[in-house]
């Protein structure tokens, strides 16, 4: 322990004012990104084979053995209907699991407090999270459309609508991943949305049936689901049919996201959840 | 230039408790204080505010000169701060933790492994490197948490409760480390248990009780204030009685060793000349408890029984 071993003050341990303050964000998001991305690989057993087994079942069960009997839905085979909805599921359950649980274990080991001591601003912060969550979406959303490929002939008809719409629906799903990670208090807390919310709203919501299957009153009020626009624009983007209007689809996606990104700013700023 | 200024600082949670009831304190420069105080005096609370972990209801922080409120980033730059609670992420490694904590401070990832083995080989952890922290013993995590402070390499390292539940070696060592550390030009603030550990690490002192601070000098000035001081003398003859000492308090503790009260400014000369005209022998000497320790409890209860200093 010779004295030579420690720095000097003003040397380089003043990194961040001497980066400058967006250096200093840019770097700590290559951080939080790099630290959040080998999460996801470190426990891919828990993040990234579950949601592949689970949609080779549904693939398996609705798709060939249902499926067969159905036969077309919206002038596309049954299996084929399904898959752009199937793919949308795993992307908002992922992209959601992973920002909660990512953000509320650390809260709930206070090493986000790691975080919250230095510079980075909350805007960081928060795209940091988004990113992870993102990346675990689209990473399970490539595998279940590996998945989907043995069992349909996949096309993508409009691949700049395809692209946009997943990537925006993860990054709505990690923002409301990372809200309900900032109100959880206990572990029950963050398992009340994913199945009282999410679950009943995704399935309720196109993944495996036209809303013109529902008589008016239920079309209308499966309108008020905000993932059938969801499904239903990706579905556009694949298939090239939906029920709904892209233009209303995007706009919904978008408010959506600018709704929560400004919430989770403000909650975050406010120390709601992570400051007393 | 003052590395910390604290000025009228409250906090009231939200349960009504006041932790804080309009704390002053300004620490210089390359200074190293201690904060001392009983538990749930409000120093993790201070700290949480400095380490914006704590949202504050009314008052100033400022650090190097940059207000917490308004250069919130640039203040928070120069801060590298030690828990009280173990707060490491238990499933990462220990080169990870370092590497990642220098990235949120805006160092890249190239000098961050620099400086996490720098820094681990400093508290003796290098071995450890690629061990999953929850596998650390307590020492070994508190260790990792003082080099995860240090590896954005800050201006004012504070350190709440640093070396609890450490074994007395590493302690040592420790103790060593932040003497150096301080002597780099890092001003650093402590809080302790072990008063022992701030009389010997610290050249100022703020005591706490209650969110007010009751003491706030230098060490030595607040040594001085003790107007009386217990030494246990072992000696060479058995004793039955209290030998006869003008001037001093004798008690016998057992029939080698006695106690003896020295008023401040007594001086231990005439001590030792009395106790040789009666043939005692002294074979080592020691002091009762710990002086700094004799002060807080006194400046403690002094202010709970009403009579501030």
């Amino acid at each position: 322990m010779s004295r030579s071993e420690v720095s000097a003050p003003g040397e380089p341990m003043a990194a961040a004012p001497a980066r400058g303050l967006f250096m200093v964000n840019v770097i700590g998001l290559g951080t939080i990104t790099h630290k959040e991305i080998r999460r996801v690989l470190r426990i891919w057993i828990q993040t990234i084979v579950p949601p592949a087994i689970t949609m080779t079942l549904y693939f398996i069960i609705f798709g060939s053995l249902i499926g067969s009997r159905i036969g077309e839905m919206d002038g596309v085979p049954y299996t084929t209907f399904i898959a752009p909805g199937l793919i949308m599921m795993a992307v908002i359950q992922n992209s959601f699991g992973n920002v909660v649980s990512s953000f509320f274990s650390s809260k709930l080991q206070q090493h986000l407090e790691e975080m919250l001591v230095s510079p980075l601003s909350v805007v960081t912060i928060v795209i940091g999270f988004v990113i992870g969550g993102v990346a675990r979406g689209l990473l399970v959303a490539a595998l279940v459309t590996v998945v989907a490929m043995f069992f349909t002939d996949l096309r993508v008809e409009r691949p700049l609508v395809t692209i946009s719409v997943i990537v925006l629906v993860a990054m709505v799903f990690s923002l409301a991943g990372l809200l309900n990670a900032i109100f959880a208090k206990n572990f029950d807390d963050i398992s009340i949305i994913p199945t009282f919310v999410l679950a009943p709203l995704t399935y309720l919501g196109g993944v495996f049936f036209s809303i013109s299957l529902l008589t008016p009153f239920w079309q209308n009020v499966a309108l008020a689901n905000p993932i059938l626009y969801m499904v239903n624009a990706f579905r556009y983007g694949m298939l090239g049919a939906s029920d709904i209007p892209l233009g209303i689809a995007f706009s919904i996606i978008l408010a959506a996201f600018v709704l929560l990104f400004g919430l989770a700013l403000a909650l975050l700023h406010r120390g709601t959840g992570i400051r007393s | 230039m003052d590395a910390l200024v604290l000025n009228g600082l409250t906090k009231v949670y939200g349960n009504g408790v006041a932790a804080l009831k309009g704390i002053d304190l300004a620490v210089p420069e390359g200074d190293f204080c201690a904060l001392l105080g009983p538990n749930g005096a409000g120093k993790t609370t201070a700290i949480g505010i400095i380490t914006s972990l704590v949202n504050k209801t009314s008052g100033k922080v400022s650090v190097f000169g940059h207000d917490l409120d308004t250069e919130r980033e640039a203040a928070k730059s120069c801060i590298g701060v030690v828990p009280q609670e173990v707060n490491l992420n238990m499933f990462e490694n220990c080169v990870n933790t370092l590497v990642n904590q220098a990235g949120y401070y805006g160092v890249t990832r190239r000098v961050a492994r620099r400086r996490a083995e720098k820094y681990l080989r400093l508290l003796h952890l290098w071995d450890k490197r690629k061990e999953i922290t929850r596998t650390l013993s307590g020492g070994m995590k508190r260790r990792l948490m003082i080099a995860r402070a240090l590896v954005h390499e800050p201006r004012l390292l504070i350190l709440d409760e640093p070396t609890a539940g450490v074994d007395i070696e590493i302690r040592r060592s420790m103790w060593a480390l932040m003497r150096e550390i301080n002597a780099a030009g890092v001003t650093i603030i402590l809080t302790t248990h072990y008063l022992e550990e701030a009389e010997h690490l610290c050249r100022n002192i703020a005591i706490i009780d209650e969110g007010t601070i009751i003491e706030n000098d230098s060490m030595s000035n607040v040594i001085r204030k003790l107007q009386r001081e217990a030494f246990v003398l072992s000696l060479q003859e058995r004793v039955t009685e209290a030998p006869a000492l003008d001037g001093y308090t004798v008690r016998v503790r057992n029939d080698r060793e006695i106690e003896v009260e020295v008023e401040k400014g007594q001086g231990l000369n005439r001590l030792f000349a009395a106790l040789s005209a009666q043939s005692l022998e002294v074979s080592s000497m020691r002091t009762k408890t710990n002086r700094l320790e004799e002060l807080f409890i006194r400046l403690v209860e002094d202010r709970q029984a009403g009579h501030p200093q």
